[in-house]
């Protein structure tokens, strides 16, 4: 695939965020610690209202820390916007673009003239599955193909680490299954580091290399699971014993920090 | 075609109704002078067709360029409130005032001031088309959806991309809508300016035909400036379907 995209470790230290809401102080995120080395795939998983999406957006740079660091490589980030390749929970597709327009927007935004950027994009259509809908509008493309669009516009950007806000959030189960397996045969192409958002315990088990399990409100890192499943990880990974029992621990753990005891997750 | 003519059967079908009863009601009256019926509106304006046909393309020119200029102010402003909020504080208030200001009282102050030409009909249609086109537009960069600008953020957009990318394509479709109320008021405006003073134009053909008792040519006038309203009101109907291509239509589905 020629869109590879090295990746590069990601570290989280100490970040914490407090809201101010009518005058109360909020606390959101409270010392959250991360880590991806290069080129792996970590997941964070906890209930809603846990901070998750506010975590993303400081990484990409939508918001302000409070405190604490990103580094990247070791080194502190000095400039979030534009350091990450970040898949918002919507698609967020243009509804006046079509569908090849959608995906090099990035590419156009940092200055690639629009011929050179579909390019670009040409041989990796094929692969992401959207071959021959260069000209489709948004609306005519179904829900699996939006998602496909919209994470090659993420892989695009080329960037040595992505943020993946539940990107298959939207999905029916059978197009979701689908592309996990395929999001992993991606990634194994692309060879970047990905922090993924989500609410499901298996889509974060089959997926990662790491599972950061998170309280509620304000959200701190409850417990870390290392999944040491071989990869490449197929059907059959996800029938597995080990993999039972790994998504047992993250349910566990969710269970164990959850303000009600009961979880639905 | 047959599309057409399904769709197009119930107003042909309200407007002839409207004529027979007009033309009912005329021979009842038995008055041509006050009430003359459609038949008589027809042979009279057809016979008048070389005055009619003047005063109509002077009135649709103040009607058009007031519309440009409207389009043209209200692009603008719509932006630079959008842009800052100081621009908003100080503009938004103002854009309001100019519709408080009642057409009545200042088409003849307009008259006084610019004379009987065409600059101060063109002037007033732009003031009141302006308003609608404006508010439409104001409204829709507003419309812009929060996490596609948040998305182009993180790629590093700037501001200037975001209004051009994401913040002006969001503000077409209200803009259509502004443009459309606006049109509709655009031959109003610029005939009753006309009234008030002018050396031409349907307004001014209006004004003296009532005054030598031609009620048959006022009413000719007016229903000369429903089509041409209409006329215009299609045109831009037309024009934003051309513009927004983007969006799902009855029948065309998979046909990109």
């Amino acid at each position: 695939m020629s869109a590879r995209a090295p990746g590069a470790e990601l570290e989280v230290r100490a970040l914490s965020k407090t809201y101010l809401w009518g005058g109360r102080e909020l606390p959101t995120l409270e010392r959250v610690e991360l880590t991806a080395h290069a080129g792996e795939f970590i997941a964070l998983i906890g209930p809603s209202g846990c901070g998750k999406s506010t975590l993303f957006h400081i990484l990409a740079g939508l918001e302000s820390p409070g405190s604490g660091e990103v580094l990247i490589d070791g080194r502190p980030l000095q400039r979030r916007l534009g350091a990450f390749a970040f898949m918002p929970q919507r698609d967020a597709l243009l509804p006046w673009r079509r569908m090849i327009d959608n995906v090099t927007i990035g590419l156009e935004i940092a200055g690639v003239r629009r011929a050179a950027a579909r390019a670009q994009a040409a041989p990796l259509l094929e692969r992401f599955g959207l071959g021959g809908f260069e000209a489709a509008w948004p609306w005519q493309l179904s829900g699996g193909m939006r998602s496909r669009a919209a994470f090659l516009r993420t892989v695009l950007l080329g960037k040595p680490a992505m943020l993946l806000d539940e990107p298959f959030g939207a999905l029916d189960g059978i197009t979701r299954a689908e592309l996990q397996q395929w999001l992993l045969e991606v990634w194994g192409e692309v060879g970047s580091t990905v922090a993924l958002i989500t609410h499901d315990v298996a889509e974060a088990v089959f997926l990662a290399d790491r599972v950061y399990v998170m309280t509620p409100r304000p959200g701190r890192i409850a417990t870390v699971i290392e999944i040491d499943l071989p990869r490449p990880r197929t059907l059959a990974t996800a029938e597995s014993p080990q993999f039972g029992a790994h998504e047992a621990r993250v349910r566990e753990a969710l269970r164990a920090h959850s303000r009600t005891a009961t979880i639905t997750a | 075609m047959r599309a057409l003519l399904r769709s197009a059967w119930p107003p042909a079908l309200a407007l002839s109704v409207l004529v027979v009863a007009w033309d009912l009601a005329a021979n009842a009256a038995h008055a041509s002078l006050s009430l003359p019926g459609p038949w008589l509106v027809l042979k009279s304006s057809w016979h008048d067709r070389g005055d009619l046909g003047a005063a109509m393309w002077t009135t649709t020119q103040e009607a058009l360029l007031g519309i440009a200029l409207a389009i043209a102010c209200a692009v603008i402003l719509a932006i630079a409130i959008d842009w800052s909020q100081t621009a908003r504080r100080s503009i938004y208030p103002l854009m309001i005032l100019s519709q408080t200001v009642p057409l009545i009282a200042l088409a003849p102050l307009v008259v006084i001031w610019f004379g009987f030409g065409e600059a101060p009909k063109v002037a007033l249609v732009a003031l009141f088309t302006f308003f609608a086109i404006s508010v439409g537009m104001v409204q829709g960069l507003n419309s812009a959806d929060l996490d596609t600008m948040n998305l182009l953020r993180t790629m590093g957009a700037s501001r200037r991309q975001i209004l051009w990318r994401v913040r002006l394509p969001s503000a077409l479709p209200q803009f259509f809508t502004g443009l459309k109320i606006g049109v509709t008021f655009s031959y109003v405006a610029a005939i009753f300016a006309e009234y008030v003073g002018a050396y031409g134009g349907l307004g001014y053909y209006m004004n003296v035909a009532s005054h030598a008792f031609n009620t048959d040519l006022v009413f000719g006038a007016m229903i000369v400036t429903a089509v041409l309203t209409l006329a215009l009101f299609g045109i831009v109907t037309a024009l934003e379907r051309a513009v927004i291509r983007w969006r799902p239509r009855e029948g065309l589905e998979g046909s990109w």
